[in-house]
């Protein structure tokens, strides 16, 4: 029974297809490891297990019935980012910490509609703002490589939950890296799709322009799977683009002959840890054997990336978070003397630290007298970010680099309430990504003192089969995906 | 010392569209409170806008009605600012790239002369929702149903320099909007309301003096009331040696004053910045041109055909032709019964009366656009006589029937017949000798005597030309 465990959505599909075990029972067994293993990492912030276990029983009786879905009763974790009817959406944060949705989210929608099981939802940074984790009202998620270092963030407590094994797969949303780098940290497959590939309708929003909703995986197969299952045009969200969605496991077994790696030179130079570039050298040799050629690219403006997405992000965002005000739903503060008190107080004391911080920056960078010096700067940044990207595409087809310059780092070492700008530059290598729309991807690359190393892999607009396919042959040539840091009894670990 | 007042309007028009601008809740007035609010309008996290198609199709059409240049790339923005009636602690608004650019609107004055007053823009926006503070005597209820109306503020140049000016462009303005059918125009219930920026200066001076914005005006007769009232205190309070500030002031229509409001929020600063959640709206010629064919036939247009087909004067063209219903309803009568001149002083004169005391509008007129030019028949065939006519026009406003229903029920059919007639007046002119006497020594006005004489004999029914004639003749001998 633990081989269940071991297992990914394509193999469980094939488990659960030959009836080797049923979706209640591979259910039940996570529920059991989340139960004895989520107190410690604290990945999960609600555990829906009577519901789980309901929509498992549900998805035997269709497969009994010969009436079920290719991924019925296939359990995985939702980012508690994405709204859930009748389940909490907390968002990470105090002021939601009472908030229940009476409506799903179309990527919810979406996985329910193919009968997927819901464990339950992950932990996140507040409102998404954090690269660590530890924003969270709910408190740190712990990496299940070592309790002592944080797991990456926004996306936690999907990435600690998937590579502890506490569920098979999880939905993410990334706004500067917050898929990626988690990747990168819990040595999981990682997938950020092009702004517009998926809906963002019911997926709380940070920054509306940045934020796009994808997963983590120990597998590009089960990326490919769960992206075919989200991705689409959404009537409800304006900013998602009508184009069809190609079949990402048809392509996923192109050959990689010929495929042109843009390496940025911006992204091997100072900050980047030698152990780690030795790594991601290993990977693009490896890439080489496979048929690929590599050379050298310039993202002219990756050094302003950092500084206009702290101006973009924080600008919408101190616009998305002015809902909360107490009046309607949320953390209402105690015995408000005016309207002005309420929005003060509950404001105050429903947001942490790094989330006013964020507001403040926002509104100050829109405040008059400031806009043009900032955020149309900002603006104009971006578009030179595009503009690189675009060049560089011009003579390669993918872009390749390390995800993050480092492994992992400890709980609390970057102590992000004096030095905010420390934390910000963990995303050095995410965020230009984020402004640019792009695609990107995170593969497990190796280890680095017995923590995962991720590979970043950037693609054209709309070119997510390319890249999964891309991550999937090296996942054939390669075991580092599957590497895991092995939580507890039941599942076999890297030691 | 001469002073000149210098006026801009911005008017929020609340476009007639089935659901909200951003959302498929109803926009449906009178409904109980917060029954009309989505997910959206309550600004549940993760919910996301949606722009009503509808919406852009009014406004464009509003856009070449005044001849404007239509934005083919408009930007949402979001104006951001705390209220418990705003859920989401932003509008969504247009502001640097509105759907409707520089246009005009050409009025006529009192005097009978025309002005164009120029419209720097038109943009859309969502409309907020109610605070209730009466119906809760320590709380504020918040009602969501309003929120996110689809409303089109138009804003004028200041190029309007009197309350008289400012209510010729409001009701121009009205007129267009009921037209083109894009809003129900109901000043009552907020459908237009208006925003009046008013300034004063010498006569002769080319800048602009500080001016005062007041809010939320909702009727024509308080526009004008409001703007003379600010105008005045600006001037007293120039001549006063004191300054006028610039503010947003309320009109207090039972004292007839404005003051001073919000005081607070003058120094708000919005923070515009361009709405992420929706791309800009990018429109080609062929949907611009799609509205364009579904434009009426506009007022000043109408009115020009109206002189030119029907004969009208131009003061008489225009009032037809100021609201579309009453255009149409003249146009049948005047059709119907072949005298476009006679239509015209029925639909103005008569008609609009007996709309006027009963309170009602003319499509909603108890003598239809045919039974009228029923009437107007039998006055054209000289069945029945123009004083006749109001007998009969007075039973069919109190539904007896048609004209010739009433005509032949109460035999008010005119009598022509010339024999007849002169036998009437031979009787009465043998019956009053004394009068046929003073008419022939040279009195003349005594003929009016014999004609009432008459028509009293024949009940009214006589035909007065054949009387008038007859009479003379007889009187002569």
């Amino acid at each position: 029974m633990a081989d269940m465990l071991q297992q990914g959505i394509a193999e469980l599909a094939k488990s659960l297809a030959r009836k080797d075990f049923s979706s209640a029972e591979v259910t039940r067994a996570y529920l059991d490891r989340i139960h004895a293993h989520n107190g410690d990492l604290n990945a999960y912030v609600t555990v829906t297990g009577d519901l789980a276990l309901a929509q498992a029983q549900a998805a035997d009786r269709a497969r009994a019935a010969g009436t079920a879905c290719t991924w019925a009763g296939i359990p995985f974790a939702h980012k508690d980012i994405f709204c859930t009817t009748g389940v909490r959406t907390a968002c990470g944060s105090r002021m939601l910490d009472n908030f229940i949705a009476p409506y799903d989210a179309t990527v919810v929608a979406k996985m329910n509609a193919a009968g997927m099981v819901m464990l339950g939802k992950t932990n996140m940074d507040e409102f998404a703002m954090g690269s660590s984790n530890e924003t969270s009202w709910y408190g740190p998620v712990k990496n299940p490589w070592n309790r002592q270092l944080v797991p990456g963030g926004s996306s936690g407590g999907s990435a600690a939950a998937v590579a502890a094994h506490l569920c098979p797969a999880a939905t993410a949303t990334d706004t500067g890296g917050s898929i990626r780098q988690p990747a990168s940290f819990c040595g999981l497959t990682g997938i950020k799709p092009t702004y517009g590939r998926v809906s963002r309708w019911g997926m709380i929003a940070f920054a509306s322009s940045l934020d796009q909703a994808g997963v983590l995986t120990r597998s590009a197969e089960d990326a490919a799977i769960l992206m075919q299952m989200m991705s689409g045009f959404d009537p409800k969200d304006s900013t998602s683009v009508d184009l069809p969605v190609p079949d990402y496991l048809a392509s996923l077994e192109q050959p990689l002959k010929g495929l042109r790696i843009g390496l940025p030179k911006q992204h091997f130079a100072q900050g980047l840890n030698p152990q780690v570039e030795k790594l991601i050298r290993n990977a693009l040799a490896e890439f080489e054997k496979l048929g690929a050629t590599l050379k050298e690219v310039s993202l002219d403006n990756s050094h302003l990336s950092v500084s206009a997405y702290y101006v973009i992000a924080p600008a919408e965002a101190s616009a998305n978070l002015s809902r909360y005000d107490g009046v309607r739903y949320g953390y209402r503060c105690d015995k408000p003397a005016d309207l002005e008190d309420l929005y003060k107080r509950s404001r105050a004391e429903g947001f942490g630290a790094e989330v006013k911080r964020r507001i403040m920056v926002g509104t100050y960078a829109l405040s008059a007298g400031f806009y043009d010096a900032y955020y149309i700067k900002a603006q104009k940044i971006r578009r030179l970010i595009k503009d690189d990207f675009d060049r560089a595409f011009n003579d390669v087809d993918v872009i390749m680099g390390p995800t993050s310059p480092h492994t992992a780092f400890a709980l609390g070492s970057k102590n992000k309430d004096q030095d905010p700008v420390a934390m910000y530059l963990e995303d050095i290598y995410t965020i230009a990504v984020n402004l640019a729309g792009l695609p990107g991807l995170s593969i497990p690359a190796g280890l680095v003192n017995g923590l995962p190393v991720g590979l970043q892999i950037v693609g054209r607009d709309w070119s997510e089969g390319q890249l999964l396919n891309i991550a999937h042959k090296f996942q054939q040539a390669t075991d580092w995906h599957t590497r895991t840091p092995g939580v507890g009894p039941g599942v076999s670990g890297e030691k | 010392m001469a002073w000149e007042t210098v006026i801009g309007l911005e008017v929020h028009v609340q476009l007639s569209t089935k659901s909200k601008l951003f959302s498929g809740s109803s926009t449906q007035f009178g409904a109980e409170p917060n029954t009309q609010a989505s997910i959206y309008d309550l600004a549940l996290p993760g919910t996301l806008p949606v722009l009503n198609g509808e919406a852009l199709r009014m406004a464009v059409k509003f856009g070449l009605a005044i001849g404007a240049e239509i934005g083919k790339k408009s930007v949402f923005d979001r104006k951001n600012y705390f209220y418990p009636d705003l859920p989401k602690g932003y509008q969504t608004s247009q502001l640097n790239h509105p759907t409707v650019g520089k246009g005009s609107l050409t009025v006529t004055l009192d005097d009978g002369t025309t002005k164009t007053i120029g419209i720097t823009r038109a943009h859309m926006e969502e409309d907020a929702g109610k605070s209730l503070h009466e119906q809760f005597p320590h709380d504020t209820g918040i009602d969501l149903n309003r929120a996110g109306t689809p409303l089109l503020e138009i804003v004028s140049e200041p190029e309007i320099r009197s309350a008289k000016e400012a209510v010729a462009y409001l009701k121009k303005l009205h007129s267009l909007i009921l037209y083109l059918g894009i809003s129900d125009g109901d000043m009552s219930q907020g459908s237009m309301r208006c925003d009046a920026n008013v300034s004063v200066r010498k006569v002769g001076e080319t800048r602009f003096g500080t001016r005062a914005e007041i809010k939320n005006i909702n009727s024509f007769r308080f526009v004008e009331k409001a703007i003379l009232v600010e105008a005045q205190r600006q001037i007293d309070l120039i001549e006063d040696g004191g300054k006028v500030v610039q503010e947003t002031r309320l009109y207090d229509a039972d004292k007839n004053e404005t003051r001073s409001m919000r005081s607070k929020e003058v120094a708000n600063d919005y923070r515009y910045f361009p709405e992420p959640d929706l791309l800009p709206v990018v429109i080609d010629d062929a949907f611009i041109e799609a509205v364009r064919a579904t434009l009426p036939e506009l007022p000043d247009v109408k009115a020009a055909r109206f002189q030119q087909q029907y004969g009208l004067s131009e003061y008489d063209a225009n009032v037809l032709a100021a609201h579309r219903d009453t255009a149409d309803f003249y146009e049948t009568v005047a059709n119907d019964c072949s005298d476009a001149k006679l239509a015209a002083n029925w639909v103005m004169v008569d008609l609009q009366a007996v709309l006027n005391k009963s309170e009602l509008d003319i499509a909603q007129s108890p003598v239809s656009a045919a039974a009228l030019a029923g009437l107007i028949k039998r006055i054209k065939d000289s069945t029945i006589s123009s004083k006749i006519a109001k007998t009969v026009f007075e039973a069919m406003v109190n539904s007896e029937g048609s004209a010739d229903q009433i005509i032949d029920s109460k035999g008010l059919k005119q009598v022509s017949d010339s024999g007849a007639i002169e036998k009437m007046i031979d009787a009465i002119i043998a019956a009053n000798p004394k009068q046929v006497e003073q008419y022939r020594s040279g009195q003349e006005k005594v003929f009016t005597f014999f004609v009432g004489q008459v028509m009293k004999e024949s009940k009214g029914k006589a035909n007065p030309a054949q009387v008038n004639e007859i009479l003379q003749r007889k009187l002569k001998v």
